[in-house]
């Protein structure tokens, strides 16, 4: 058990996603804006156009999900946008292309896989990883995989120098915040709700503890997910959070019953840049608008000065 | 492993099957009810309330009962062959289920929670998780896909009468796979006040052995009913395998007796090369669904099939890890049986003994006339030439079934009658 404590994130660890957060952290003093969308919703080269708006419009990193028929842990909102993409024929296959445009076309921005583990067992965690990284993907979020049950993904990722981001929860014990953030690499996430994905009024209150017990326990970088939805969220979120993951407020805009026509479809991308921006901004003004009382102890792993 | 007898393996894992991929916010949870379930199998007090309930709550012991003229068409027809039912169809609520609602609800009166949660296909969990509940006093929220509310309308009406809201899934397939994922994100969301009632013996640890736990009663009450009707144990046992837990409970008390052949039957649906089935042995392959690694029906992709049955209970894409286990071992045999023989053996059963079985323990039924038929066939006996002994498990009883069957053998005035007609047919040729 004694390598499941070592912390394997850390300054220099060629992660590209932990590489670019401390960047974010120490040169523009914020946090960075995650954005969620699926694979091949409504089609794959729509949902390439989709990923290229976010991009466009200031986020920093791309959570790219793959569709999967049972998503325990998404809301309303995502399970219709995965269950049209898989209607369509999206493919797990698909994922390594959306992952080799989005590289080529942005090469600045990390681009992790959100999967659940089926997929992945099925295709061979090894294969997956194997394919992922060739594709230039960073690394994969597992939402229903702990640290626990992962010795095929952890010794994969390893092999292949991908990310392995798994998640926190309120109801985590230190110990097992410990376990977690020993065993992610690149960043944690850190679900703030005690639920699953959706837009909400109000970022749980929680969330901040969160953050700081899950830095206590050895994470050096610790998202935020689950809950955001407007630039004021973010900016609230991004005050005391090194990334701001937003996903069921950007697959809203594209969600429609059935095919657009083209010019529908650039509105809906429109609207996609408009809410991105409004989230790019809120974790641009976090910081800046925040009172010098940063809450004790929220920055104290990371050896930065506010 | 090797000292360690096969029906008291624990957790998390059986074999390779088994473990916990759910999400973290769950763990906590999961290690709670762990514990509790743990400090319960040592306390005395526990072991006694649970012994009143099934005694003054759900009628236990359940009656064994031979069944000479259904018997005589499993090739008993000189006495070769002697079938016996596990009468869990009398319990209160009407099937096992309820042997494992009270267990976990008396857990979850220990843990101090005030909401139930639970999914339920054929509605018969669901029934008995709202008995529960309204015996207890919790709150209760019962997930059933939309396709089986409609099949199973009586039963979303007892539930309600019982106190029980009842939330119709209307995503994915609409069936039983789904209102586990809706009672997965209830749960998520609201972990640390709720309780979810897992009706069967899969999902993370520690359900697939708890669940198996409350259900060992079946299998030790047959066992001695055997052994005191016919002075010794049964030649085969025969279980329908949805997710399991019925099966289980019979099987777990002749798992270490290697002279009792334990056989059970999947939904064949409407024939494995249809497609249309719920056979996870036959065409499914190793994957995760649900928490548990197990056999798992799902496309090239990892993507879940869905399953088909005409039994809501046993529309089911996975199977319990300790069943995945067994079958790996070779310790039981799993086959498929399918909707027409189901419903075959469903009718033969309510015209021989006056017994209306649910059509998910008609599985078994079916399973059982192969198996009899087959042994007569080829001359096979008990020891010493004694007749072969076969004990069934009948799980459940068939109430909330007569609407299916109505419609299957056009009981109904003005109903097409031509399945009916097909039956008689096959029965006079018989």
């Amino acid at each position: 058990m004694s390598t499941l404590t070592e912390p394997a994130t850390g300054p220099h660890t060629g992660s590209r996603s932990a590489d670019l957060i401390t960047r974010l952290r120490e040169q523009e003093n914020r946090a960075a804006l995650v954005g969620y969308l699926p694979v091949g919703y409504p089609t794959v080269d729509r949902s390439i156009e989709a990923l290229k708006t976010l991009v466009d419009h200031g986020v920093d990193l791309i959570e790219l999900g793959v569709p999967y028929t049972d998503p325990v842990l998404d809301g309303p909102v995502i399970q219709a946008a995965a269950q049209g993409a898989l209607d369509a024929g999206a493919r797990v296959r698909d994922v390594f292309r959306v992952v080799r445009e989005l590289s080529d076309y942005a090469p600045h921005v990390p681009v992790l896989v959100m999967t659940y583990w089926n997929p992945v067992l099925k295709y061979g965690p090894d294969a997956f990883a194997r394919d992922l990284a060739a594709a230039g993907g960073a690394g994969l979020i597992t939402p229903d995989l702990i640290p626990d049950e992962g010795a095929d993904w952890i010794e994969a990722s390893e092999k292949h120098g991908l990310d392995r981001v798994f998640l926190v929860a309120p109801s985590s014990t230190p110990e097992r915040l410990r376990l977690t953030a020993g065993q992610s690499r690149g960043f944690v996430y850190a679900a703030s709700l005690m639920g699953v994905t959706g837009v909400r009024n109000e970022v749980g209150s929680r969330a901040e503890q969160l953050v700081a017990d899950t830095r206590a326990a050895g994470a050096p970088n610790v998202c935020v997910g689950l809950g955001v939805s407007t630039g004021a969220q973010a900016a609230e979120v991004g005050r005391f959070a090194d990334g701001v993951i937003v996903g069921s407020a950007l697959v809203r805009p594209l969600l429609s019953d059935g095919p657009l026509p083209d010019d529908e479809w650039a509105v809906r991308l429109t609207d996609l840049a408009g809410v991105t921006e409004d989230l790019a901004a809120g974790v641009r003004s976090a910081r800046a608008s925040a009172p010098a009382d940063t809450p004790a102890g929220a920055k104290t792993t990371s050896g930065e000065a506010l | 492993m090797s000292d360690v007898k096969l029906s008291d393996v624990s957790g998390p894992y059986f074999g390779q099957y088994g473990g916990r991929f759910v999400p973290e916010a769950l763990i906590a949870a999961l290690e709670e009810l762990d514990t509790e379930f743990r400090k319960a199998a040592d306390d005395p007090e526990f072991a006694a309330e649970l012994q009143r309930l099934h005694r003054e709550y759900t009628g236990r012991p359940s009656p064994l009962t031979e069944v000479p003229r259904f018997a005589a068409h499993a090739g008993g027809e000189h006495g070769g062959v002697r079938v016996f039912l596990k009468r869990e169809d009398l319990n209160h609520t009407g099937s096992h289920k309820i042997n494992n609602v009270l267990g976990q609800a008396l857990l979850v009166k220990r843990m101090g929670k005030k909401r139930l949660i639970a999914e339920t296909g054929a509605g018969q969990h669901g029934v008995a998780t709202a008995t529960a509940a309204a015996l207890m006093d919790l709150e209760c929220v019962i997930y059933m896909g939309e396709e089986d509310t409609r099949r199973q309308a009586l039963n979303v009406a007892r539930m309600r009468l019982l106190g029980a809201e009842v939330v119709p899934v209307k995503i994915g397939s609409r069936t039983l796979k789904d209102a586990i994922n809706e009672a997965l994100r209830d749960w998520v969301a609201n972990v640390e006040t709720t309780h979810y009632l897992l009706g069967t013996v899969t999902g993370p640890h520690p359900f697939p052995e708890m669940v198996r736990q409350f259900h060992r009663i079946i299998g030790e009450e047959a066992r001695e009913q055997m052994l005191e009707r016919t002075g010794r144990l049964p030649d085969v046992v025969a279980a329908c395998v949805g997710g399991g837990s019925n099966a289980l409970g019979i099987f777990n008390a002749f798992l270490d007796e290697k002279s009792v052949e334990l056989r059970g039957f999947e939904a064949g649906g409407e024939g494995i090369e249809s497609g249309r089935h719920a056979a996870r042995f036959s065409g499914g392959a190793l994957g995760v669904l649900h928490g548990a690694r197990s056999y798992l029906l799902q496309d090239d992709d990892g993507q879940t099939l869905p399953s088909h049955s005409v039994s809501a209970g046993l529309d089911y894409p996975s199977v319990g890890p300790a069943h995945a286990w067994l079958h790996d071992l070779g310790r039981a045999t799993y086959e498929p049986v399918t909707d027409d023989e189901a419903m075959e053996a469903f009718r033969l059963l309510c015209r021989t003994e006056g017994i209306i079985p649910a059509i998910e323990s008609a599985h078994a039924l079916a399973g059982a006339l192969r198996v009899g038929q087959t042994a007569a066939a080829e001359g096979r006996t008990g020891p010493d030439g004694q007749p072969l002994l076969l004990l069934v498990n009948l799980s459940g009883r068939g109430d909330k079934d007569v609407a299916t069957a109505a419609r299957w053998f056009g009981l109904l005035d003005g109903a097409d009658n031509v399945a009916a007609e097909e039956l008689e047919r096959q029965e006079g040729r018989g």
